[in-house]
């Protein structure tokens, strides 16, 4: 039987933790994703056919904590598991891959506990959450229960909601996210490349919203201004003008 | 003769029931206290005891005095003992069974007079000598050794074949023996005056259990991975809750929030009237980490503590990590293993092969279209909507392991793609079309790249 936290212990923690520390009103008009920001609780909403919303996540997670050596827990429900698949070690960064510790709950309520759990846990880098649809369980509640236990243990959590409607939660940072056209590749130019996602940053408890076209380049994370691109295909070698 | 006719022909006889199992658990008690006399005591059944003595001599003053000592002692104890040292066990067992009185084997002492029944054979094997006319344990140094070689060539067990007690007698191939050790098993108990009939005072003998647990097992440094607790009802029913843990823990607060998820269903009946926990599987675990539950406020909890917690909660099978397996069919590749197995150290993946980020458990069809039968697909309808193939690469070929399938498995053509909205996807094509091992090949879905 987990004895739950009191919501009065919360009120005992440090009035400005570690991690904010982008204070003034320049730095954060100049915010950009790969900057400090150190959001312990994300939302990411994306479709359960793309699987860019789980890429943005485990990129936005791995961003933030790339010399860490802990391990790493991702939550998937049963629904996610089936529609959006299974963690695939191969595919996995090579940095993350080793340390992959995979949770798959039968409902939401399971995920959630999953979730908390994963972060009162000291010995994880970050947890990652993926849910589908906008279960009864998972409501305002819940996430701010998952907020508070974040930033309490200082553990990142970075939730994905596949096929979700954009319902009240108390996540920090909460994006909209799909792929977006690839990096062109360094040989062949007909082959997918580099991942890049196009995340749109729609509530940010302390910095503007805005939108991005990101990519892992190894380092950081890169952000770009949305591509133009990405509205109408490229032109290719027809000629703009109509005429 | 029968008990009967024995008894009407002298009635005062004294009779005794055997006890084979009370002679063998006496004969394991002896060997524990024989360990006083070499630190090895192996059982030799139904009457004997192995000490190895190696090094333990100059404890009493010399073998002689070795042996007096242990004359002494199970005489005091009341044993009759035939007592013999001897560098292999067995020229041991064969002087202490047909030696001499308290016989100690030296350099250049002979064993051939002893009979050949020293030599620890089955009774088939000792006939079929004793037919042959070999008698003593010398009479086999004058027969050839590829003839015994060659009568005996089918028995494999050492006491039915002379050679190879031979070769033991002389200590030219080894004999493994088996020594005993006491292992003793941590347990503890409460027994209540008054039967428990409701969950709360159950909880708190649990807890005070635990709590009893912890200390004894600090006291021995270990711990537990398998706890049982065994409730014992006033009807004489007993219930049983087995309890395992991903590492070894002493933790009582931990271990009794772990059973008290166990305890739901448990029918108390007239009431519980004794309650054990007790400890078989446990593990060295150094005097460090305690307080567990009030550190987890503060500090967060460790990684065993948090899988410990799932995987009471989801079950076994949910929490689990994922390992590279060596097959290059994509499905088999990596299998899952509890969270703190230690992986095997593989192959690398090679850094031209792109994997998908997340996997189909089982791989969708999907209609495709593309221009050339061998061709690069051009789009393709998955659940139901229409992707336009922008960017492809392909085909990746992976051939079916035929030391593991069917001889019919087709092999599969695998194609990274991306389509004008970006995602992407790795789609196969199952066989081609003049393969002969089906019809029209079939084009699934199987993984979504990051």
């Amino acid at each position: 039987m987990t004895v739950p936290t009191p919501l009065s212990a919360f009120a005992r923690r440090p009035a400005s933790p570690p991690w904010r520390t982008l204070s003034s009103p320049a730095d954060l008009a100049q915010w950009r994703p790969g900057l400090v920001d150190g959001t312990p609780h994300g939302e990411i909403f994306a479709a359960s056919r793309d699987g860019g919303g789980a890429g943005l996540a485990l990129a936005l997670a791995f961003d933030r904590t790339r010399d860490d050596e802990r391990p790493w827990l991702w939550v998937q429900d049963r629904a996610a598991l089936r529609l959006a698949g299974r963690p695939y070690h191969p595919g996995l960064p090579s940095a993350l891959r080793r340390r992959l510790i995979h949770v798959c709950a039968a409902t939401a309520q399971d995920a959630l506990f999953a979730l908390e759990e994963g972060l009162r846990c000291r010995d994880l880098a970050f947890v990652l959450g993926e849910v589908t649809g906008n279960p009864r369980a998972l409501d305002f509640t819940a996430s701010r229960r998952l907020s508070l236990t974040a930033e309490r243990h200082g553990v990142p959590l970075w939730l994905v909601r596949l096929d979700a409607g954009v319902d009240l939660s108390s996540a920090r940072m909460r994006w909209h996210a799909r792929s977006a056209a690839s990096l062109p590749p360094r040989w062949n130019a007909a082959a997918p490349g580099h991942p890049a996602w196009h995340a749109e940053l729609f509530r940010a408890r302390s910095h503007p919203p805005g939108e991005w076209i990101l990519h892992d380049d190894g380092q950081v994370l890169a952000a770009g201004p949305p591509d133009p691109r990405d509205l109408a295909a490229g032109s290719g070698d027809r000629s703009l003008a109509a005429g | 003769m029968l008990l009967a006719d024995a008894r009407a022909l002298c009635p005062a006889l004294a009779v005794a029931p055997a006890d084979p199992a009370g002679d063998l658990a006496l004969l394991e008690r002896l060997a524990l206290w024989a360990q006083r006399w070499g630190p090895w005591v192996a059982l030799d059944p139904p009457d004997g005891l192995l000490v190895d003595t190696t090094g333990t001599a100059h404890l009493f003053g010399g073998e002689d005095r070795l042996l007096d000592d242990t004359a002494r002692h199970l005489v005091g104890r009341g044993f009759a003992a035939r007592l013999a040292i001897a560098p292999t066990a067995g020229a041991g067992w064969a002087l202490a069974h047909y030696g001499p009185e308290r016989a100690i084997l030296c350099p250049g002492d002979s064993l051939d007079q002893l009979p050949v029944a020293a030599l620890r054979l089955d009774p088939a094997a000792e006939l079929v000598l004793r037919r042959l006319g070999l008698k003593r344990v010398g009479d086999l140094g004058g027969v050839a050794r590829d003839a015994l070689a060659r009568r005996f060539r089918s028995a494999r067990a050492p006491a039915a074949n002379p050679l190879v007690r031979l070769d033991q007698l002389f200590g030219r191939v080894p004999e493994p023996v088996l020594p005993v050790r006491a292992a003793e098993l941590p347990l503890v108990q409460r027994r209540l005056i008054e039967p428990i009939r409701h969950r709360p005072l159950l909880d708190r003998v649990l807890a005070d259990l635990c709590a009893d647990m912890a200390r004894l097992l600090e006291g021995k440094a270990r711990g537990g991975r398998r706890f049982d607790l065994m409730l014992w009802k006033v009807d004489g029913e007993v219930v049983q809750r087995r309890l395992e843990l991903s590492a070894a823990s002493r933790d009582a607060a931990h271990v009794a929030r772990l059973f008290a998820a166990r305890l739901d269903d448990i029918d108390a009946g007239f009431g519980i009237e004794l309650a054990r926990l007790a400890v078989p599987w446990s593990e060295p675990l150094p005097l460090s980490q305690r307080d567990l539950d009030a550190a987890a406020e503060a500090h967060g909890t460790s990684l065993f503590a948090c899988i410990d917690r799932l995987a009471t909660r989801l079950g076994e099978q949910a929490v689990r990590r994922p390992v590279p397996q060596a097959s290059h069919v994509p499905e088999r590749a990596q299998h899952w293993v509890p969270p703190l197995v230690p992986g095997i150290p593989g192959q690398k993946q090679p850094d031209f092969q792109t994997r998908p980020l997340k996997l189909l458990d089982r791989a969708e069809p999907i209609a495709v279209l593309h221009a050339s039968p061998d061709g690069l697909p051009h789009r393709f309808r998955w659940r139901g909507e229409v992707h336009e193939i922008a960017r492809a690469e392909g085909p990746e070929r992976i051939a079916p392991e035929w030391w593991r399938e069917r001889s019919g498995t087709r092999l599969r053509d695998y194609y990274r793609v991306e389509d004008r909205a970006g995602r992407r996807y790795w789609i196969y094509r199952a066989g081609l079309v003049d393969d002969g091992r089906g019809g029209i090949p079939e084009w699934f879905l199987q993984g979504l790249y990051a």
